[in-house]
């Protein structure tokens, strides 16, 4: 099977394909925002006036873009390796446990050695949090997805009891951590609250085509992503990729929860950040599960986000809507492409009778 | 003791349902991670229309017929246009999970405290009261403890002593050999997503109209995927999911039990056991024992691997 091959088309497909997927999505949910009463152009102003409409809007815009871009990245290098990894969720929560516990811990470092302390903690954390479900599958042929969705909720859970317990600040009546300490903090860039995370996105996005395009390892992921069987037949440590790929994986999708806290909330709640994990699965097959196609479709997706709660609070369309078109986005492409299959399919069949 | 044991039962109960109903897609080949979906689904109609019928009846038909159109559109992208079932099942959960929260706030002031609907009755007749030891328990379990319960032995008959349990595991172990033989495989495996669904979404009920009475936004929190964690950790046999659902669904209220006696350890670990007791019973079992095809769409004549 070429795993999700269809997501990756080329040349004008590319951009075709996600474009009408996204317009099927908003037409779906179109529909149910007219059954609110309320003109779904109107409500669709409302969103981009919401998301872009001003400096704020931007701004908040990019804010939500961050989270959803290291997710993204983290799911495309899994799945061009043939793994699904749904368990982003889970590591960006356990990146964020550690590195708020670093941020919070010691108090005299210097900048220089705290932010990066801090970053590699919840990449380890990440990392080890896709080791799990990575080594399971690789060694024991026990399928990714149930156990990384199963970590998922570990992860999770296991973020909230920290917060009950050792994460949290003395003397306060809710579960929430301590507020990070100045020197753990991510620098904002000037004149804005955005921080240098966003640097690092796109640092990412460029090792990983880096890497995809001139490194063996890359090479390697792709072959066992493309067929596993050959890879074997070929020479390559179908185990150690397998492995390697999703540690890797959960090592950049943790940067999406240590980002938001350190550059941006600066204090560990329970929902810091609810189904972004999830999100990034969308985002990655709509970029065509290419590194700046996901960076594309995560600022889409943020800019949705962020928009719906202008919606909401003017016209009363519930933000859950957005949920709606990212949905039906994802699966307007998946039975657009299952239909041309089905219909080529059926052509060629008819063709050799003939 | 025997309160806990009452509410342990009624968590069970949902888990149990979409557990056996899912053992049939998963067994015929099918990975439906949708179950989600179908739970979410029929946890919010039949709430929905047990509300504003006033009849609970109503509202556990609503939730049968909204899985129905779940389980088609299924069918239609997994079987017949083979989709990836993984992608799809991803799909279908935020889809389920948006539309039920966009009606509800549609349909209901939220934030007005929870409106109650009506509940299935508890089936408290004096002889199920009479019965010694267990009386007290089962007198307090609604319909659908009864319809879970029937349903696992029905299940267990069909699976292993029947040509039709023959076809279904064979349509997911190789569904290459059973077409030769003159399975259909494809209507086999849209009957199982339709079994998967209907019961899913009587899970849901469960929940809603079954026990709590009112519904909230996300509300089945997972109970989906602990569904599938008791199909993995009952090694995809129907008496390993019982025993399964019961483990977690117990472990579920006794952490609700701690929540209300108000100790000291944090009530997430207990959330917790079901994922946890699943992963590491797979370090330690042997490879795995799931449907060879399981996930794998199926092409006649064609290359499955």
């Amino acid at each position: 099977m070429k795993f999700l091959q269809f997501f990756r088309t080329k040349g004008v497909n590319n951009v075709i394909y996600p474009i009408l997927s996204i317009l099927l999505g908003m037409l779906g949910a179109g529909i149910i925002i007219a059954f609110f009463g309320v003109n779904p152009f109107t409500a669709y102003k409302e969103l981009v006036k919401g998301s872009f409409g001003s400096i704020y809007g931007l701004s908040a815009t990019l804010q939500r873009f961050m989270p959803l871009a290291f997710a993204g990245l983290a799911a495309t290098l899994a799945f061009r390796g043939g793994i699904f990894n749904i368990g982003i969720e889970g590591q960006l929560y356990m990146g964020a446990l550690f590195s708020t516990w670093v941020g919070i811990s010691f108090e005299k470092l210097p900048a220089i050695i705290h932010i990066p302390l801090a970053l590699l903690a919840g990449g380890i954390a990440g990392g080890i949090w896709a080791f799990i479900p990575g080594y399971l599958k690789a060694k024991k042929g026990f399928n990714e997805i149930l156990v990384s969705i199963f970590m998922n909720f570990i992860g999770v859970y296991t973020l909230g009891a920290a917060l009950n317990t050792f994460l949290r600040a003395p003397g306060q009546g809710i579960p929430w951590s301590s507020e990070i300490v100045e020197s753990a903090r991510l620098p904002q860039l000037p004149g804005s609250d955005l921080s240098i995370g966003i640097f690092m996105i796109f640092i990412f996005a460029f090792t990983i085509q880096y890497i995809f395009k001139h490194r063996t390892f890359g090479y390697e992921i792709k072959a066992v992503g493309y067929n596993k069987d050959a890879s074997i037949y070929g020479g390559i440590n179908t185990t150690k990729v397998i492995i390697v790929t999703m540690v890797l994986s959960g090592f950049i999708g943790s940067f999406a929860g240590s980002v938001e806290i350190l550059g941006m909330q600066h204090r560990l709640t329970e929902n810091f950040l609810v189904d972004y994990g999830y999100n990034a699965i969308p985002v990655a097959l709509l970029g065509g599960l290419n590194p700046f196609g996901t960076l594309v479709a995560a600022f889409f997706f943020a800019a949705l986000i962020n928009g719906a709660s202008s919606m909401q609070i003017a016209l009363g369309v519930p933000v859950a809507i957005v949920k709606v078109i990212m949905a039906l986005a994802i699966l307007g492409s998946l039975g657009m492409h299952g239909l041309q299959k089905t219909v080529e399919s059926r052509r060629k069949r008819r063709d050799e009778q003939l | 003791m025997n309160n806990f044991i009452i509410a342990g039962l009624a968590l069970t109960t949902p888990i149990l349902l979409a557990a056996i109903g899912d053992l049939y897609a998963e067994k015929s080949g099918v990975l439906n991670l949708g179950i989600e979906a179908s739970m979410i689904l029929g946890a919010y109609f039949s709430y929905h229309f047990a509300f504003f019928f006033g009849n609970v009846y109503i509202g556990l038909l609503a939730a049968v017929i909204a899985s129905l159109i779940l389980g088609i559109i299924s069918g239609i992208f997994i079987v017949s246009l083979k989709c990836d079932q993984v992608v799809y099942g991803v799909g279908i959960n935020i889809l389920a999970l948006g539309l039920t929260s966009t009606i509800f706030r549609k349909s209901f002031s939220v934030g007005s405290g929870y409106e109650k609907s009506p509940g299935l009755p508890k089936l408290d007749a004096q002889f199920i009261k009479d019965i010694p030891f267990i009386g007290g328990i089962l007198s307090q379990q609604t319909i659908l403890f009864y319809v879970a319960i029937a349903f696992l032995l029905v299940t267990i008959i069909v699976l292993y002593y029947t040509s039709v349990g023959l076809k279904i595991r064979a349509a997911g172990d190789n569904p290459n050999a059973a077409d030769t033989l003159g399975v259909n495989v494809p209507l086999l495996r849209y009957i199982c997503l339709m079994i998967s669904v209907i019961f899913g979404a009587l899970g849901g009920a469960a929940l809603t109209i079954g026990d709590l009475h009112f519904f909230q936004d996300g509300m089945t929190a997972g109970r989906g995927f602990i569904a599938l964690a008791a199909i993995i950790f009952g090694r995809y046999k129907p008496l390993g999911v019982l025993f399964a659902a019961l483990v977690f669904g117990m472990s579920d209220a006794f952490q609700l039990k701690m929540q209300v006696i108000g100790l000291n350890i944090p009530y997430q670990l207990f959330l917790i056991i079901p994922y946890l007791i699943t992963i590491l019973a797979l370090f330690v079992v042997g490879p795995s024992v799931a449907p060879r095809f399981n996930g794998k769409p199926f092409y006649r004549g064609g290359d499955n691997s």
